[in-house]
């Protein structure tokens, strides 16, 4: 089975934001990146899948600036088999939409069976990448998923909504986006991270797709109104109550 | 006037409060609305549409195909020749969203907090980075195609559909959702309680932390949340995590217990309407973004806070 793994590299959590002058972009000296969290779990995903079904082979798919090996290297030492990086310099500023055209473009030429993304990446938020990708290939998808089967050319997945838990079939070749749940990303070992350097590790160009998205301004949330502290220990309640009766109205 | 496609969700016959809060963010951002359903009980579910001047119910497979519904989504939009698709940014509309998007070969917007027209489209607001910058978007695509954050936007205050009309889902479904197991709870989802109580470390064990489940219980109709840390360790499942990879809420009244205030857990609540802090430490970045502040020993206050809520709601 041709499994896939895409991965995108994402600000880490700590970044500090900053907007530059004309409100229209980030500012992108000095911050440091990660894989995004859960395409660690999608990469894990992929891994153990190729494990169970005791054959096939993890290409690791993601589309990044040209100096974005390290990552790339990382998802190798935890059990991809290979890696193709599609080159884009203006990688952060990809759209859902030119992105999941894209990863389609590829992912249909290597005819892929089996995609792991995240859920959703740790950027722009959006979770769109995943659905929009499957639905311009025509394939399945299942998004958002805590447990997974796969015997054949089928899936047997299970999501949690926010009134209980589905389990979804589908048939492959099919798109699956991954939460936190579904496994626990293992780390590398020695082993595997000699073993990365070996991997190959292939390069190629993004499918060059002009963004919808149209910046109108970018700004950094509105400070909070600064607070207070109403007391010390349980005390304090009666404070904390009139506080949110009568000033925050809220009880 | 400018249309705009509303997916309605329902559960027996009732459209979730979530969708009545998209449909009032598309009728307050000027687009006349048709409402799309569908499943057991859109029939009941589409008359209480408020906001919507036209509902479309649209039937047809064997249970939920994501891909299927997709597909009749956008020729309704592509027939009404609408301007926009909007959701809620529930499980089920973060997931529809995209997929029509793609079928139009339009770029789509989640959970986005401020809804405009603008030169005979529309404009949206949304986070990015978890909330470390709210981005203010525009689309040159035909359509905008956008979800709605949850407890953000008013539902419409009356105005049922003039018009409920049939429509048929055809494509053969390549993933559909066969089963269904129902929460057990009553107990609302983080994303859509108007009050969450949250507990993180500071609670020292997962039996503890039933103090935190007592005050929820004290407010009716609050949710319970966790801090990464404690779903980590285990204390808590996954669907309880408010932060940057978990769930991201905005309630009217957001009480963290015991939490520290990391910018994770931060990305997920600081656009609550009200926040108050519960926290040994004087010193906790909690504090810094809390409304109000109490400083000291959870297992003191929070028995304490239970009573008086508990009081004042008996009074009500």
């Amino acid at each position: 089975m041709n499994i896939v793994a895409c991965v995108k590299r994402v600000p880490t959590t700590e970044a500090e934001v900053k907007v530059s002058g004309d409100g229209k972009a980030l500012e992108t000296g000095g911050i440091a990146y990660m894989i995004s969290f859960y395409d660690e779990i999608a990469l894990e995903e992929a891994v153990k899948t190729k494990e169970a079904l005791g054959s096939g082979e993890v290409t690791v798919l993601t589309i990044g600036p040209a100096d974005g090996t390290k990552e790339i290297r990382e998802c190798l030492a935890k059990g991809a088999d290979k890696a193709l990086l599609l080159k884009d310099d203006a990688w952060m500023n990809r759209d859902a939409r030119a992105t999941a055209k894209a990863l389609a473009q590829q992912l249909g030429e290597m005819k892929a069976d089996l995609v792991f993304m995240g859920r959703v990446a740790t950027d722009r938020d959006n979770a769109a990448v995943g659905p929009m990708t499957a639905t311009y290939l025509g394939w399945a998808c299942v998004t958002d998923v805590i447990g997974l089967e796969i015997k054949d050319r089928a899936g047997k997945a299970r999501v949690e909504t926010e009134h209980g838990v589905e389990t979804v079939e589908f048939s492959l070749p099919a798109i699956v986006t991954c939460n936190k749940g579904l496994n626990e990303p293992r780390y590398a070992g020695l082993k595997g991270i000699m073993a990365a350097k070996k991997k190959p590790l292939e390069e190629g160009t993004a499918l060059d797709v002009p963004n919808q998205t149209q910046i109108v301004q970018i700004a950094l949330p509105p400070a909070r109104k600064e607070g207070r502290i109403v007391g010390e220990g349980a005390a304090a309640v009666p404070a904390l109550m009139d506080a949110l009766r009568n000033e925050a109205q809220v009880l | 006037m400018t249309t705009a496609i509303v997916f309605v969700e329902h559960a027996d016959g009732t459209p979730r409060r979530a969708s009545l809060e998209c449909v009032g963010a598309a009728v307050a951002a000027g687009a006349t609305v048709v409402a799309v359903l569908t499943g057991a009980g859109a029939e009941g579910a589409a008359a209480a549409v408020t906001g919507a001047s036209e509902a479309v119910i649209l039937t047809g497979g064997d249970g939920y195909s994501p891909d299927a519904f997709s597909a009749a989504c956008a020729e309704l939009i592509k027939a009404r020749s609408a301007k926009a698709f909007f959701a809620a940014s529930t499980y089920r509309g973060k997931d529809l969203a995209p997929r029509v998007a793609a079928r139009l070969d339009v770029v789509p917007f989640a959970d986005c907090i401020a809804l405009s027209a603008s030169g005979g489209g529309f404009e949206v607001r949304r986070p990015w980075l978890a909330g470390r910058c709210i981005a203010t978007l525009g689309t040159s695509g035909d359509v905008m195609v956008a979800t709605t954050r949850l407890n953000v936007f008013k539902p419409a205050a009356s105005g049922a559909p003039a018009k409920v009309s049939n429509g048929a889902i055809s494509e053969a479904p390549k993933a559909r959702v066969t089963s269904v197991e129902a929460k057990t709870s009553s107990r609302l989802d983080v994303k859509e309680a108007a009050v969450i109580v949250s507990g993180g470390r500071g609670l020292q064990d997962a039996e503890k932390f039933k103090i935190v489940e007592e005050l929820a219980a004290a407010f009716g109709n609050a949710a319970v949340g966790a801090s990464r840390a404690i779903v980590d360790a285990g204390w808590r499942p996954h669907g309880e995590q408010v932060g940057q990879t978990g769930k991201t809420v905005s309630p009217k009244l957001y009480i963290a217990i015991g939490i520290s205030g990391a910018i994770q857990h931060l990305a997920g609540m600081r656009t609550s309407g009200t926040i108050v802090a519960i926290n040994k430490d004087k010193d906790a970045p909690i504090f810094k973004v809390a409304d109000y502040g109490i400083v000291g020993d959870a297992f003191e206050i929070v028995p304490a806070l239970t009573a008086a809520v508990k009081a004042v709601k008996a009074q009500a």
